[in-house]
């Protein structure tokens, strides 16, 4: 077991047969995670970060390559992992028609927790979640946000090394958002979990300490989230022209522009010299007749940049 | 390992707790069986008697009458309506009006005393149990009422002096046989019913509660949590056995004890025996279906499945119709159901009162059929998720 | 637009309706078909049922197993038994010393019935007043009722020929053909040969489509109100009895698919006659579809998950298949029982299907069941209307 891994896959393949042929979700996916640090598996819908994370858990079987969790293979010791890993799925479906304290128990027990430790661990876990009060609540009767506490409270129970999140803020209100990342925050810091997380929001990699941005079944990018934004080239230009098509297609064709990304009624023009490209794009649009407004340079995000390496694959 | 009965332990908690919540549920699991047991036992009976019969006499005599009376008195016949001929005897069979029918020829006082007199019995042939009955009964009156008038003639010609048995009859039957029937000398039908039955509606249930079980969570997608999990496939089966074992075994308590102080169905076995024998043939329906349920892809197919099971248990396992004539192949598949063992089992300590020494096959087979079940629901039960 | 006030809130039916209708009709196509196993399945099971039960079921029983004790082996105890045996109801497996023996093979289940003949039979018989002993099976419901009324008639028949010929040696008689001064013929209408099958098929027919469709519609609705995806659908200006008729349709194809294969495996694999017109038992047969779909969605509207539709499915159907009379005949039943019979479907459509298939009756005959079959239908749907509606709600 290396030290100070919590995660790693080399050359991870997974495929399906379907009626259209063979798909492979997962191709060639290579990661490693460290201990105690919160990593975030960037990318679109489909892009494979769901089958990802079910063949490392050894909830899918591999096609090929290999994947470990805490130094325990994923489809030879998947009941090692299981006890050492916290796990919340996408459709996180609790048992609808057992109260909250009756899922929290069973899970607890089901984990092998013992009762002394239940009777500590769950109360705190509850107050941690906000869910106290709730205890015999019907689970099928919460809230969206208040369903997914339960799921990270009920995969916390047995105080796991390694926690996995599958879109953990899926449909959930900013509110409860913004109070589940404190949540995780916290766990971090006090208990130095590893936090491994899929997720398609690209403001959420910002949080992490390491990011993998997966694109149709691989990484395309594996770096710090500093890192990945410096990975694109040039400078950020944004401005909002008055019309949007002309300007989008006069600004694509001009010298030193390496990129133009468009957001909402904005345009971002990646380029290589920032005072000297301004002047010559205000100047090309004022000859077009096309006004632009709130022109300045910006901090290229997570967003801009998987954009950019996407177009690059 | 203390771990493994903790999680079996919080896995039958959990099962038990969701059973408990849907009482609608549960609540039909234990009544249903009453309800069949009920309907069945009171609906059964294979003879039929008070057939509706159209009678056609074209002689309308003293001995024409005189048959006719002699069939309306056997109890089998109940004369509907009198018609002209055979005609229209059949038209009236026809009509589902009558399900059988009379006719006799004219001149019949005459025909009888010459000695060939014929009379014709039509019966429903698309009714099965008419025709069984109606068969049997119009041969015997007929019998009887020649053997009647056989008395007659002898007597008149006056030859008691042959002497005669006991009652000094020279024309009493040579032979008097008497017929016992065991274990049930009053043919009552409940005991004939109860017992088999027993075996029938537990098996149903059995199956029934367990072939919902699993498949239920995949559909709902509660699988992958709980999967995610150290729980091992055996243990999550247990767990879902164990709470609807219960809840069955108070079934069949309840059934018994309907059948004995309700329908007055005797006990004569051994009480113990029977409990123990119940539980594992219980065992074996619950892991029966389990194994549907692990196998099935939906609950649509798991119903389908279960249902395909009720009927091979109405008609395959020997509770009505008897197994000995069943082409091979057919037995066969009776074969594969545990309750072909259990009601041989049900019978012979409830009915019979013979000892486990008289059924060790049947018990053998249940036990094996029980662990085999199991094993193969575990092997096949998905560890993940393909 | 054509409007039906009253019925489900108007019955409007214009252009759109029928398109929304034509919608839930095809998902629901899609979604049946593209479920290949299950399909297989439904498609299969029927078959298979036909098969198992039309060899299952036994209606004369010949063949009981017997054990002998006879006690004096002459010839008088052995015309007995032999009688026993050439009837064809009974087949000697063994023979034993005593009674004792004879109760301890039936208990034992190695014979269903047995004889105990005692010792100087021969003498008896002279002197008139020999006594047999026959000994049944009573555990076995059919068994013990065909044995006893066959060893009834046997031993009785045997008994005057003996009588017969002692009165003929005695020069009382001369001729002891025709003895008895009448005879009794018996002939059988519409299935002479008691082929078993020709009473089973057509009431197998009614069975299985009957447990088919009540069980398909149960699910169709169930399912989807539990998995929650019936949410989507109601946000939609969908009316509940165009989701109703679109969730049937499917359904009816199914089931009219395994009717047809069971008249037609019937027909030609199993030799059983068709008399009667097959266009007439197939449009009632239509019509008894909808009522087991009918009843169907009336389960589904008040289940609220699939194991409570799963246990009234089963119950429904075992009950139905006791008292629609298939099995047992239905005069023999309590007046109660009857009556909760003729609230099912089934009970209605078995004349049918035996009158029109092993009779070979028209319309004329059958105008009683088809009325009720046809009100059924309407009461059973207006219900569900009804109910699925205020389910939704």
């Amino acid at each position: 077991m290396e030290n100070g891994v919590a995660i790693s896959s080399r050359g991870l393949v997974k495929t399906f047969d379907t009626r259209e042929g063979t798909v492979r979700a997962v191709d060639g996916l290579d990661l490693t995670v460290r201990r105690g640090e919160t990593f975030g598996l960037i990318g679109p819908d489909g892009a494979g970060k769901t089958t990802a994370t079910r063949v490392i858990l050894g909830l899918l079987r591999r096609s090929a390559g290999e994947s470990h969790i805490l130094g325990y293979d994923s489809m030879r010791d998947t009941y090692e992992i299981r006890e050492r890993v916290g796990y919340i799925a996408q459709q996180f479906a609790l048992p609808a028609d057992l109260t909250v304290m009756e899922n929290m128990r069973f899970f607890a027990s089901v984990q092998g927790v013992s009762r002394r430790e239940q009777a500590r661990r769950i109360p705190e876990l509850l107050g941690f979640a906000g869910l106290s009060a709730f205890g015999d609540r019907l689970a099928g009767r919460l809230s969206g946000g208040m369903k997914k506490k339960l799921a990270l409270a009920c995969s916390l129970v047995h105080e796991p090394q390694v926690l996995m999140l599958d879109e953990p803020t899926l449909g959930v209100d900013p509110v409860s958002r913004r109070e589940f990342w404190e949540m995780l925050g916290d766990l971090r810091a006090e208990k130095g979990v590893t936090i491994f997380f899929c997720t398609p929001y690209m403001d959420e990699a910002e949080r992490c300490d390491w990011v993998g941005l997966i694109y149709e079944g691989c990484l395309i990018a594996h770096d710090s989230p500093e890192a990945i934004k410096k990975k694109v080239p040039g400078r950020l230009l944004e401005f909002t022209p008055s019309d949007f098509v002309p300007a989008w297609r006069a600004v694509e064709e001009m010298d030193g522009v390496l990129e133009v990304q468009t957001y909402g009624a904005m345009l971002h023009v990646f380029v290589d010299d920032v005072a000297r490209r301004r002047e010559e794009i205000e100047t090309a649009m004022a000859t077009q007749g096309i006004t632009c407004q709130g022109t300045r340079e910006i901090e290229p995000r997570m967003e801009e940049a998987f954009i950019s390496l996407i177009r690059r694959q | 390992m203390r771990k493994r009965f903790k999680r079996i332990g919080a896995l039958i908690q959990k099962e038990s707790i969701q059973i408990v919540r849907d009482w609608r549920t549960l609540l039909m699991v234990l009544l249903l069986p009453v309800l069949e047991m009920f309907l069945f036992a009171y609906a059964v009976s294979l003879t039929v008697d008070h057939i509706p019969t159209a009678v056609a006499d074209m002689s309308m005599d003293s001995q024409s009458q005189a048959f006719v009376n002699a069939l309306i008195a056997s109890g089998y016949f109940d004369v509907e309506t009198y018609v002209a001929d055979e005609k229209a005897a059949v038209r009236a069979i026809d009509e589902g009006q009558v399900r059988a029918g009379i006719v006799i020829p004219p001149d019949f006082s005459a025909r009888v005393a010459r000695g060939d007199a014929q009379v014709l019995v039509l019966l429903d042939g698309s009714d099965s149990s008419t025709v069984s009955s109606g068969y049997s009964a119009a041969l015997a009156v007929a019998q009887a009422r020649g053997m009647e008038l056989v008395v007659e003639k002898v007597n008149r010609m006056g030859m008691g002096a042959l002497g005669g048995g006991p009652s000094g009859d020279v024309t009493a039957l040579p032979i008097a046989t008497s017929m016992r029937v065991l274990y049930n000398p009053a043919r009552d039908d409940m005991i004939f019913v109860v017992p088999g039955l027993t075996a029938i509606l537990l098996q149903v249930m059995a199956i029934g509660q367990a072939a919902v079980a699993v498949v239920r969570e995949r559909e709902l997608g509660v699988d992958e949590q709980i999967l995610i999990s150290p729980a091992r496939p055996l243990e999550i089966l247990v767990g879902k056995m164990a709470p609807n074992l219960v809840l069955i075994v108070v079934d069949m308590l309840i059934i018994v004890l309907f059948g004995i102080f309700w329908f007055g169905v005797p006990f004569r076995g051994n009480p113990w025996v029977f409990g123990w024998l119940s539980l594992l043939f219980i065992v074996s329906g619950l892991g029966l279906g389990l194994l549907i349920s692990t196998v099935a892809k939906t609950q649509k197919q798991a119903q389908q499945i279960t249902m395909l099971f009720m009927m091979l248990c109405m008609l395959l396992t020997g509770l009505i119709y008897p197994r000995e004539p069943m082409p091979l192949l057919v037995r066969a598949v009776g074969n594969l159901i545990p309750a072909t063992y259990f009601v041989r089992i049900a019978r012979g300590i409830i009915t019979k009162g013979v000892g486990v020494s008289f059924m060790w096959r049947d018990v053998a087979i249940l036990v094996g059929y029980s662990v085999l079940v199991m094993v193969l629901a575990a092997t096949t039960f998905k560890k993940r998720l393909d | 637009m054509r409007r039906f006030p009253g019925l489900a809130g108007g019955f409007d039916w214009g252009g759109v309706m029928r398109q929304r209708v034509w919608a839930v009709i095809q998902k629901e196509f899609i979604q049946t078909f593209r479920d290949r196993s299950t399909l297989l399945l439904m498609l299969s099971l029927p078959l298979l049922q036909l098969f198992l039960f039309g060899f299952a079921v036994n209606t004369t029983v010949e063949d009981i197993s017997m054990v002998v004790a006879d006690q004096s082996h002459d010839r008088a105890s052995q015309a007995y038994v032999s009688a026993l045996e050439t009837s064809g109801y009974f087949t000697v497996v063994s023979y034993v010393a005593d009674q004792a023996e004879v109760v301890r093979a039936i208990d034992e289940g190695r014979a269903q019935a047995g004889v105990v003949i005692p010792s100087h039979f021969r003498a008896q018989v002279e002197r008139g007043e020999a006594q047999a002993l026959l000994l049944v099976d009573g555990s076995d419901l059919f068994t013990s009722q065909s044995a006893y009324n066959a060893a009834v008639a046997i031993a009785e028949v045997h008994a005057t020929e003996v009588l017969v010929e002692k009165l003929q040696r005695a020069g009382l008689v001369q001729d002891s053909r025709g003895f008895l001064p009448f005879d009794a013929l018996v002939r059988i209408l519409y299935n002479p040969n008691l082929t078993d099958l020709w009473f089973v098929i057509p009431g197998m027919c009614a069975m299985i489509l009957q447990t088919q469709t009540i069980a398909l519609t149960t699910v169709a609705v169930v399912r989807e109100r539990e998995m929650g995806t019936i949410e989507q659908i109601l946000v939609t200006p969908i009316m509940p009895i165009e989701l109703m008729l679109g969730k049937i349709v499917p359904n009816i194809l199914i089931a009219v698919v395994n009717m047809l294969t069971v008249i037609v495996l019937g027909v030609f694999f199993f030799g059983v006659p068709f008399q009667g017109s097959f266009w007439l038992f197939f449009w009632l047969a239509l019509m008894y579809i909808f009522s087991g779909l009918g009843l169907g969605l009336l389960i589904s509207t008040v289940s609220q998950n699939q194991q409570q539709a799963q246990q009234m499915n089963m119950a429904l159907a075992l009950v139905g298949l006791l008292l629609g009379g298939f099995m047992f005949p239905r005069d023999g039943m309590p007046v109660v029982l009857r009556l909760i019979g003729n609230l099912f479907p089934l009970t209605y459509f078995i004349p049918i299907s035996r009158g029109i298939i092993t009779k070979g009756i028209g319309f004329g005959f059958l105008w009683e069941q088809v009325l009720a079959l046809l009100l059924y239908v309407i009461v059973v749907m207006a219900i569900a209307a009804r109910l699925f509606r205020q389910s939704l709600d």
